[in-house]
């Protein structure tokens, strides 16, 4: 009541459109801001850390993570074990790859004679089936032989989409019709690689939130189809996660891991201008490894996971 | 387990008590908790820079409404920025005057358009409409058939088409039959969906613009996944600067993101947040409300429902009716003092309405003064109003001596006391008609409330 007698609470127009401004004023890159740095004072001060800090939470690492990895830093630069900027640069290098680089690498335990069975799963939209299209084509390079689970019976088309992959990549696709079980896909692919001798079978999945139990369930018992087909079975379960992704890109590692028992990671469209900096905070707090990254559409646009070119790309 | 925030900022605060006043140093803390909170949900940290900034401005020196905690009192400060930032509701689409109405989704890879446009013809179809899919999306294996199961899922019309080669000659071929489609077949909206693209790729981002040009869209509709991070500013802002958005819609809000992208896109690109999906079935579209996001935002869904209580309480358009009132050149009665006696009643304390009372000039002092106010008080000065008979309500000047003996004994207060209330009542009236004059503030020193 009072308030509105003497209503001044009125914005001022120029708030939103300076906040405009500051965020779409282009970035200059760390690199370039760190030569200022240099060519300025050799010391490093505390705008030099704000500005690396500022870039890791730009690349998504988030604040723990951020955090954690500045501390570290700060330590050593009070320790004098960094005397200049260029220093600080790799040292701060050093304490990504060391987290990227321990994680737990575990070395696959297939029976010789079985396929390797490899489980994909994630959240809508990140790219599981692309990528499914371009690993196949990465192992049919190699020679091996693929056989593709089209176990996403629940969205529109989504097993034409993956047939279309199959066809190009040379994959024969088992499929049952729209709506069905997906474990029931699951174990008549299983059986089919073994009947054929295939190398692998890649099981394709619906997207689903991570906060969907029933969903997540589902995953359970295809986890268990495969153990029932082979005890070390799925090989390998991968988490499709899309470099745009957030914080909760996190959460979403967690809950899969939980219900699916994630192995490792695909971090997709590292192509766009997103950096993909939530698996940072991945590795550090579930020690699951990037596995591959994906940088385009197209079937040959499927990396192997390079932690130093990855930590440098943070930089640029 | 982390220590929610709620308890932060409450600890934030623990120093405060009393004094009542926000200043730089006793919000620090509790500004940098809420800034890890922005964050975290995934704010651009440009935006949350600019908006840290801002609330301190805001904050300094105001006074704490003695229903709410400094801590909650902070928040529900940071919460009216947010919800300025977001804008209104908007769950509303321009339709053209000359049929059809022509809606272009657009936005990444995996975002969520496709079965955005499906809801969004559903939408249309409940409120009557005849909408008209298309998509366009011939890069994808199997896009144009996904769209096609969606159509005949909610029973919308669809126009195919046919594509021989992948390349932007079809794209602008299927629009322009999609619209001779819709025409022939009366409808009266065409929604266009189309290949996810990232903002770098400048050939897909020509084609978007020469649809945007063949088709003279009235709707062009970002449609973005509320678990983006960072990135939104740039995907969005770009976006907005090839296309001229004409508003938002976001995704996969059936998840746990907390949302912040929503403040970023919102922020760079000016445009409305229309909608939001909550699930993967063909009705989860919802009108967007910034308050609901807001509040998962900053994840203190318990604060922000206390300030909710407090001021829903206070019934806003009454208090408005008074200021306008008491500020008239009849300048407020008795009735409506008491009206507004009883929302602070409401509210909980004369404090709380004080509270709210910017620090200038000699309300600086009010607080203080009012602390000393006990609300059974108040209680005893409504009771006086309420022996008056309504006509004295509304003409105090009527109230004699006689008045005034028959007042007290009805209300069972002494005529003193019946005296004093009038006095001040007077007092107030006059300072509160003189207040839009600008020189009320060197007036008003030494002036009272009533029932103090
Ligand atoms: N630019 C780019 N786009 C990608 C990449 N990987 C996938 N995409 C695109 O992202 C969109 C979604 O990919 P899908 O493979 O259908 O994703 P999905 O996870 O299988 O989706 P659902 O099954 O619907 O949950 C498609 O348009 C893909 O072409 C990538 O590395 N870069
Ligand atoms: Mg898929």
């Amino acid at each position: 009541m009072i308030q509105t007698l003497f209503g001044s609470t009125e914005e001022k127009p120029s708030f939103l459109k300076r906040m405009k401004e500051a965020v779409t004023r282009t970035r200059e890159s760390l690199s370039e801001r760190i030569e200022d740095v240099v060519a300025f004072r050799k010391e490093i001060d505390r705008e030099t850390l704000d500005d690396l800090e500022a870039t890791l939470l730009s690349a998504d690492l988030g604040t723990a993570t951020t955090a954690t990895v500045l501390q570290a830093l700060r330590e050593k630069v009070d320790r004098k074990q960094v005397a200049n900027v260029d220093e600080l640069k790799r040292v701060l290098k050093e304490e990504l790859l060391a987290i990227l680089n321990s994680t737990n690498e575990r070395p696959v335990q297939k029976v010789d004679g079985e396929p390797e069975v490899i489980l994909v799963v994630g959240v809508n939209g990140t790219g599981k089936t692309t990528s499914i299209g371009k690993l196949t084509h990465l192992l049919r390079a190699q020679g091996k032989t693929v056989l593709l689970a089209a176990a996403d019976t629940f969205r529109a088309a989504a097993i034409e989409q993956l047939e279309i992959w199959g066809d190009r990549t040379g994959a024969e696709v088992i499929k049952n019709k729209p709506g069905g079980d997906p474990a029931a896909v699951l174990f008549d692919a299983l059986q089919a690689a073994k009947a054929r001798k295939t190398d692998y079978v890649i099981v394709d999945t619906a997207g689903r939130l991570h906060t969907k139990t029933s969903l997540m369930a589902e995953l359970e018992k295809m986890r268990r189809t495969a153990q029932r087909f082979s005890a070390t079975a799925p090989h390998e379960t991968l988490l499709v996660m899309d470099a745009t992704t957030g914080q909760n890109g996190l959460q979403q590692a967690r809950l899969f891991t939980q219900s699916a028992g994630v192995t490792g990671i695909v971090l997709t469209k590292l192509d766009g201008t997103a950096k993909g900096g939530v698996v940072v905070a991945i590795c550090k707090e579930l020690g699951l490894p990037v596995r591959y990254v994906g940088v385009g559409e197209k079937a040959g646009d499927l990396l192997p996971f390079n932690s130093q070119d990855f930590v440098n790309s943070l930089f640029d | 387990m982390f220590e929610n925030l709620t308890d932060k900022l409450q600890r934030a605060f623990k120093n405060l008590r009393g004094q009542g006043t926000l200043t730089e140093e006793n919000i620090g803390e509790a500004l940098k908790e809420i800034r890890m909170a922005l964050l975290e949900a995934d704010v651009n940290f440009k935006v949350v820079k600019e908006l840290i900034d801002h609330i301190r401005e805001k904050a300094v020196g105001q006074e704490v409404l003695t229903a709410l905690s400094p801590a909650e009192h902070v928040v529900k400060i940071v919460r009216d920025e947010l919800i300025n930032v977001l804008g209104k509701d908007t769950a509303k689409l321009k339709f053209s005057s000359q049929p059809p109405t022509i809606v272009l989704m657009a936005g990444l890879q995996g975002s969520g358009k496709t079965t955005t446009s499906g809801k969004l013809a559903n939408w249309l179809k409940q409120g009557g409409h005849r909408p008209m899919l298309v998509s366009v999306d011939v890069y994808r294996p199997a896009a144009r058939e996904q769209l096609k199961v969606v159509a005949n899922a909610i029973n919308a019309k669809i126009y195919e088409g046919k594509v021989e080669e992948s390349n932007t000659a079809t794209v602008e071929r299927l629009v322009k039959e999609a619209r001779r489609e819709a025409i022939n077949n009366a409808c009266d909206v065409l929604i266009v969906d189309t290949a996810g693209r990232l903002h770098i790729d400048e050939q897909l981002m020509d084609e978007m613009q020469s649809l945007k040009k063949i088709l003279n869209p009235q709707e062009i509709l970002f449609v973005a996944d509320s678990m983006t991070g960072q990135d939104a500013v740039r995907s969005a802002d770009e976006f907005h600067k090839k296309l001229t958005l004409t508003g938002v819609i976001l995704t996969k809000m059936d998840g746990d993101a907390r949302g912040g992208a929503a403040l970023s896109i919102r922020n760079v690109t000016g445009q409305p947040i229309k909608f939001i999906g909550v699930g993967e079935k063909y009705d989860a579209l919802e009108p967007f409300h910034p308050d609901r996001i807001v509040g998962r935002i900053l994840g203190m869904g318990d604060i922000l429902s206390l300030i909710e209580k407090a001021e829903s309480k206070l019934d806003k358009s009454k208090s408005e009716e008074f200021a306008r009132k008491a500020m008239s050149s009849d300048g407020f009665s008795l009735e409506d003092f008491r009206g507004q006696l009883r929302q602070v009643k409401k509210l909980g304390s004369l404090q709380s309405i004080i509270g709210m009372m910017p620090k200038i000039g000699p309300f600086a002092n009010m607080q203080q003064a009012a602390d000393k106010v006990d609300d059974k008080q108040l209680n005893r000065v409504e009771a006086i109003i309420n022996s008056m008979t309504s006509h004295e309500r509304e003409h105090h000047e009527i109230i004699n001596g006689s008045r005034r003996k028959r007042i007290a004994r009805g209300s069972g207060t002494t005529v003193q006391e019946v005296n004093h209330l009038l006095r001040q009542y007077a007092q107030m009236r006059k300072m509160f008609k003189s207040m839009s004059k600008p020189s009320f503030a060197r007036r008003m020193a030494g002036m009272k409330m009533p029932g103090m």
